[in-house]
């Protein structure tokens, strides 16, 4: 991108240089080899095995092939499947929490980065707008937890004007509704921090360009700012999708664990802690579980990433 | 205002600039109104937590309220004070000690491993950029099983090692600096560094790291807060006492809830004490960002 002037010198550097790259990346592809890779693949064995407890006594390891994912995807009596359900409650949630998410943290992006609005006191709410990131998952749960419970101030004001308290928890839509917008609430400040780096890493020139030949707020967004945000916005939605499909915390507590009401707000993550940490200690289950979400997060990323993929890569040296 | 009445003055103006002063002023107004909208979206937690800390466990039973009460100091003792289980000063410098290494250790792994994979042409470059963005999107639910068994199998166990090791790898860092690097980085300057006699990783520490400050300091404090409120890692690695991290022992503090003993006047002031440092280094790192983001050094 910046380096056309001098790109024959370039091109004899490479072949002195490139090996560097190595010594760069090593750290790197080391630990992660050792920490995530290794257990990875050990994760995705253990799938294969029966080995879990029944009382006292440990069943296991044994070696049944495919029999875990057989249980897995073999519906309930009454023709539930539970993964799928868990599946649409964690994207279910996501999207209910990612949309407001990036549009409030786009317009404040904006907002903040405007050399047209001047915002006066921007220190003062960006600083603010972050610290919701800054409380735990599970403080903010039960702080939620209490504001929205039978008794709590929300049904206080209720049940004063003669109503009948709503049990919000005991409601699928209200239950994943809370649920999601404390997501919401805990990252848009985050979204908006990385959003507004990406604006100000915009070249300024092309703003004040586009002021000179009297282009207005809408034109330069979508023309400029938009266009150029991309690979930042783009980092975004993959994070965020990533916390998605993590999402654990907030409903393990709010629902202590149970995902209630009638499993609706079950996330993926709680049926894995559920096998791992339950008193089965399931880990055969676990290891399939492991393998579903790790297929599911594969799929997911292949689909952003094929819209995304830059089409040209920077001059290297 | 002052921008209504400057466009009464002006009254000559061309109806092309006025409609256009109004609409700055209307647009200004309406980003105002939002701000205040998201600013006390964003406050309400904290004031709600630090009422609750303020009032006894009996106030708190009896039902909710917006006002504070005078029992701060009385929970801030006892929860400071609290050895039943744990002890809050130890968990505070505990979670400080993993959460600084963790964030140092991200950041600057994250930039180096970007910086070489930007910088330098080698063979696999491009492989190695596919595989990591790959993976970034895996969770580390997804490989705990496997970690806990590895970390079982070299003893460590109830150290800090398995926390702060894997931060080196960190993929979804990476991928933001390498993002940042492409955007903001001259390879001019790698190249004026390399005529000076300046080696690689030189030109990489103390030419190369200060134009990414700005990114820098966002991951850092990415990661900080992330460390400092990890749950799922820690509580599978940590058991003893002395050795754990503030959430490990929220979660103590909140399995007493249900039961008699549980003071939730305590409860609370243990979540705020818990939140109070990571705002400090917060309030202290966030100048960076927000001190105006001025990029690049041969831009343009």
């Amino acid at each position: 991108m910046s380096s056309t002037t001098n790109s024959a010198p370039a091109k004899r550097r490479s072949i002195s240089y490139a090996k560097w790259g190595y010594f760069f990346i090593a750290p790197f592809v080391l630990v992660f080899i050792v920490c995530t890779f290794i257990p990875l693949v050990s994760t995705f064995y253990n799938s294969l095995f029966e080995n879990y407890k029944e009382g006292l006594t440990v069943v296991g390891p044994n070696f049944v092939g495919f029999d875990n994912f057989v249980k897995l995807f073999t519906p309930r009596a009454d023709g539930r499947l539970e993964i799928l359900n868990y599946t649409v409650n964690t994207m279910t949630m996501w999207i209910m929490g990612a949309i407001p998410q990036i549009v409030f943290a786009l317009l404040l992006a904006v907002i903040f980065t405007s050399e047209r609005l001047k915002i006066k006191g921007q220190g003062f709410f960006k600083t603010v707008i972050y610290m919701p990131n800054l409380i735990m998952a599970s403080a903010f749960a039960m702080l939620f937890f209490q504001i929205f419970s039978d008794v709590g101030p929300i049904n206080q004001i209720i049940t004063a004007n003669g109503d009948k308290a709503f049990l919000f928890f005991n409601n699928e839509w209200s239950a994943k509704s809370i649920i999601a917008f404390i997501n919401f609430l805990m990252w848009f400040g985050n979204t908006t921090i990385l959003l507004m780096a990406g604006i100000m890493g915009i070249d300024q020139s092309l703003f004040e360009a586009a002021s000179i030949d009297g282009a207005n707020s809408s034109q330069v967004f979508f023309k400029i700012t938009l266009p150029l945000l991309m690979p930042i916005l783009i980092y975004v939605v993959i994070t965020a999708l990533i916390g998605g499909l993590q999402m654990f915390d907030v409903p393990q507590i709010i629902t202590n664990g149970t995902g209630n009401p009638d499993q609706t707000t079950k996330t993926l993550v709680m049926a894995l802690n559920g096998q791992i940490n339950g008193n089965t200690r399931n880990f055969g289950m676990a290891g399939a579980l492991s393998v579903i979400l790790f297929i599911i997060t594969g799929i997911l990323s292949f689909i952003v990433f094929r819209s995304t993929e830059p089409k040209k890569e920077g001059k290297k040296k | 205002m002052a921008n209504a009445s400057v466009n009464k003055r002006n009254g000559q103006m061309e109806y092309f600039d006025k409609t256009k002063t109004t609409s700055l002023l209307v647009s200004r107004i309406v980003s105002y109104i939002f701000l205040v909208f998201v600013t006390v979206l964003s406050l309400f937690s904290f004031y709600l937590l630090i009422i609750n800390a303020s009032r006894s466990n009996a106030q708190l039973q009896a039902g909710f309220s917006l006002l504070p009460r005078e029992h701060f100091i009385d929970n801030l003792v006892t929860a400071w004070n609290d050895t039943s289980i744990f002890f809050l000063p130890q968990g505070i410098l505990n979670s400080f000690i993993v959460s600084a290494i963790t964030c140092i250790l991200t950041a600057y792994f994250s930039a180096m491993t970007a910086y070489g994979i930007c910088v330098y042409d080698f063979k696999g470059n491009k492989a190695i950029h596919k595989f990591i963005i790959l993976v970034m999107m895996i969770p580390t639910q997804v490989s705990a099983l496997g970690f806990i068994q590895l970390v079982n199998q070299f003893n460590l166990t109830n150290t800090y090692w398995p926390l702060v090791i894997p931060a080196i790898a960190a993929p979804a860092t990476y991928f933001y600096m390498k993002q940042y690097i492409d955007s903001t980085l001259p390879l001019e300057i790698v190249e004026a560094a390399r005529v000076d006699g300046s080696n690689e990783f030189r030109t990489f520490n103390f030419i190369c790291l200060p134009i990414l400050k700005p990114a820098l300091a966002v991951q850092m404090i990415f990661a900080f807060v992330g460390s400092w409120n990890n749950f799922f890692t820690p509580a599978l690695i940590i058991s003893k006492k002395e050795l754990m991290t503030l959430p490990i022992m929220l979660s103590i503090v909140r399995s007493r809830i249900g039961s008699q003993a549980g003071d939730m006047g305590e409860v609370y002031m243990i979540i705020l004490l818990a939140i109070v440092p990571v705002v400090i280094v917060y309030l202290f790192l966030s100048k960076f960002i927000i001190g105006g983001v001025t990029l690049g050094s041969v831009k343009g």
